[in-house]
């Protein structure tokens, strides 16, 4: 009999702790030592590049993998394999949600909601409902097996959101999704707030910075940062200035480029389209350099700005573009091995 | 067992909606017709095959050749279509994604595994009554009828024996994430059986050694002791489903 894991010293306000949540693959670590609270109410985004250990969280937080080391609860309860109480206050979906193909979509979610309690009238209305929400009311008497990855997608939304959890957590609920539905998702999602915490994985950063309050940015299989939004943009982001050039003057366009490159305060300068962006360690001194750069190249411009950071900012602050050697042949990034101690 | 009875009626729903239950049902009531049919022609199929060459005295056939002639088509049949049945039953689920959908909500991994053997043990069920039926019939039109309380009796022997190789199987099908490997676990475990079988003092509590008491119960024979090998097929079953569970139980999906 191994000695029970150690409960996460939980606050009232967590509907998730992670402590030292460790897991290995033989040599592979695919987690590090993650510690992570999720408020209560809250809408956290879990980010970080492929590889980078967000599905191997989620996948032990749900109870379908058991940590090599360290501890964590969801909704109060310890998490562990099988522990049907864990997964009563928990709606999941699956990056690549897989159903019964010979089931309709109907009675899928009747499945789900029986699991969960629910029978009769309630049943059936909230099975009505959820498909409504899901566009699938047409489909509801077709066979799963005959769905597009966008209607899989959808029921897997459906079934997770059908007894209304207290904890949501969704693993790239949006990577099947069209425009319009994608849109509708993050606006269901944004309306839970304060009402279910949603712990939501992606890699979409425009996403996360349009309804996450928290995030948090794994890397390698370690937590690199985690906090409010807004903190993490004015903490990580660099300033960043935004020049874009009137178009035909590509040769005193490459000249200003190199120029600002050349430049002390200056830390990345890349064109990206018609646009120049430069990020700076000093914006006091950039505000004040660059115009006479640009003057002084001859360069006229159409727009001229100090751009508002971005997630993506930070993320690349933190993170950074993954070398060509770093990646595996999946474009994952390679994760870390264990080292004797 | 949290779930068991939503996830029982998915299971049967499932039998009937992958036509398992109407394919194994359809394959044992010809077995059950066919049965009676093979005893009572042979004799003149074999004079047939052999023509005048050469001169075959064979006994007249009876009920018994008749039930015997059931008793091993369904055999072996019916172990056959009971291995096929369990095999995919959890490692498919595994190798699919669809245990980690079903294991993410409120239910036990105990009941899942149950469930599964309930729902191969009815179809087994319903399509061993039905080859019984089947059986009985032509053996009361071809030769004389058959005590219907001892043939039931009989039919349920059977039947218990077939789901001890599901449950083997399901074993299999649990420690493996591949369908195939779960059904040769099965059927290496069919043909240990049948070796082991002949062994004095062993064999009567193997679930081929449901055989004996079961003919015995059919023909209204005396000294038919059931007992023994029926409740050494109930522990069998009940143990290979709690190894299954102990062994999924501690499994990642």
């Amino acid at each position: 009999m191994s000695a029970p894991p150690a409960v996460p010293a939980t606050t009232p306000e967590a509907a998730i702790q992670a402590r030292g949540l460790t897991k290995r693959f033989g040599r592979i670590l695919a987690l590090d030592r993650l510690d992570l609270t999720v408020p209560q109410g809250s809408i956290f985004g879990l980010l970080g590049p492929n590889g980078a250990g967000k599905t191997t969280a989620i996948r032990i937080l749900t109870g379908l993998a058991r940590p090599s080391d360290g501890s964590a609860s969801v909704g109060g309860v310890m998490v562990g394999l099988d522990r049907p109480d864990l997964r009563r206050g928990i709606g999941y979906l699956d990056q690549d949600p897989r159903f019964y193909s010979w089931m309709k979509g109907r009675e899928l979610l009747e499945l789900v909601g029986r699991l969960h309690g629910l029978e009769g009238a309630d049943l059936r209305a909230r099975v009505a409902e959820m498909l409504d929400r899901a566009g699938l009311t047409s489909a509801a008497e077709r066979r799963i097996g005959g769905y597009s990855g966008g209607m899989r997608q959808r029921l897997g939304i459906a079934q997770a959101m059908l007894h209304r959890p207290r904890v949501l957590i969704l693993d790239e609920p949006v990577s099947s999704l069209d425009p319009e539905w994608r849109r509708d998702l993050l606006g269901l999602i944004s309306s839970l707030r304060g009402d279910a915490t949603v712990l939501i994985s992606t890699h979409v950063l425009s996403d996360v910075e349009r309804i996450c309050d928290r995030v948090a940015i794994l890397h390698r299989g370690r937590l690199v940062t985690e906090g409010p939004l807004e903190e993490l943009l004015a903490a990580h982001a660099r300033p960043i200035f935004r020049l874009v050039p009137a178009a035909g003057q590509d040769d005193r366009v490459a000249a200003l480029v190199a120029a600002l490159r050349a430049a002390p305060w200056s830390t990345d300068v890349s064109p990206s389209g018609e646009a120049i962006r430069i990020t700076v360690s000093d914006p006091v001194a950039a505000a004040g350099a660059i115009l006479p750069l640009v003057v002084a190249g001859g360069v006229s411009l159409d727009a001229f700005e100090r751009a508002r950071p971005t997630l993506e900012d930070v993320f690349l602050e933190l993170v950074g573009l993954p070398k060509p050697d770093e990646l595996d042949g999946r474009g994952f990034v390679r994760p870390r091995e264990v080292t004797d101690r | 067992m949290t779930g068991f009875m939503v996830l029982l009626r998915k299971e049967l729903l499932e039998q009937w909606r992958t036509t398992r239950l109407p394919v194994v049902a359809t394959v044992f009531l010809l077995v059950g017709l066919s049965s009676p049919l093979l005893a009572r022609f042979t004799p003149e199929i074999l004079q047939a095959v052999g023509g005048s060459q050469f001169s075959l005295t064979l006994p007249t056939p009876t009920a018994a050749d008749a039930y015997d002639q059931l008793a091993k088509n369904v055999g072996q049949f019916g172990a056959l279509i009971a291995v096929l049945l369990a095999m995919g039953s959890v490692a498919t689920e595994k190798e699919r994604g669809t245990a980690a959908l079903i294991l993410t909500k409120p239910a036990g991994r105990g009941a899942f595994i149950v469930a599964k053997l309930t729902a191969i043990a009815a179809t087994l069920g319903v399509a061993t009554v039905i080859a019984a039926a089947g059986g009985w019939f032509y053996t009361l039109v071809l030769f004389q009828p058959l005590d219907v309380a001892g043939f039931a009796a009989a039919t349920v022997l059977t039947w218990l024996a077939l789901v001890a190789f599901a449950a083997i199987t399901l074993l299999g099908s649990t420690l493996t994430r591949s369908a195939v490997a779960a059904a040769g676990i099965g059927l290496v475990a069919f043909v240990v059986i049948g070796i082991v079988s002949v062994v004095p003092g062993v064999g009567p509590y193997l679930p081929t050694g449901l055989g004996a008491p079961a003919r015995a119960l059919a023909l209204g024979l005396s000294g038919a002791d059931a007992l023994g090998p029926t409740v050494a097929a109930v522990v069998l079953i009940v143990a290979l489903v709690a190894i299954s569970w102990l062994a999924f139980r501690d499994q990642e999906l």
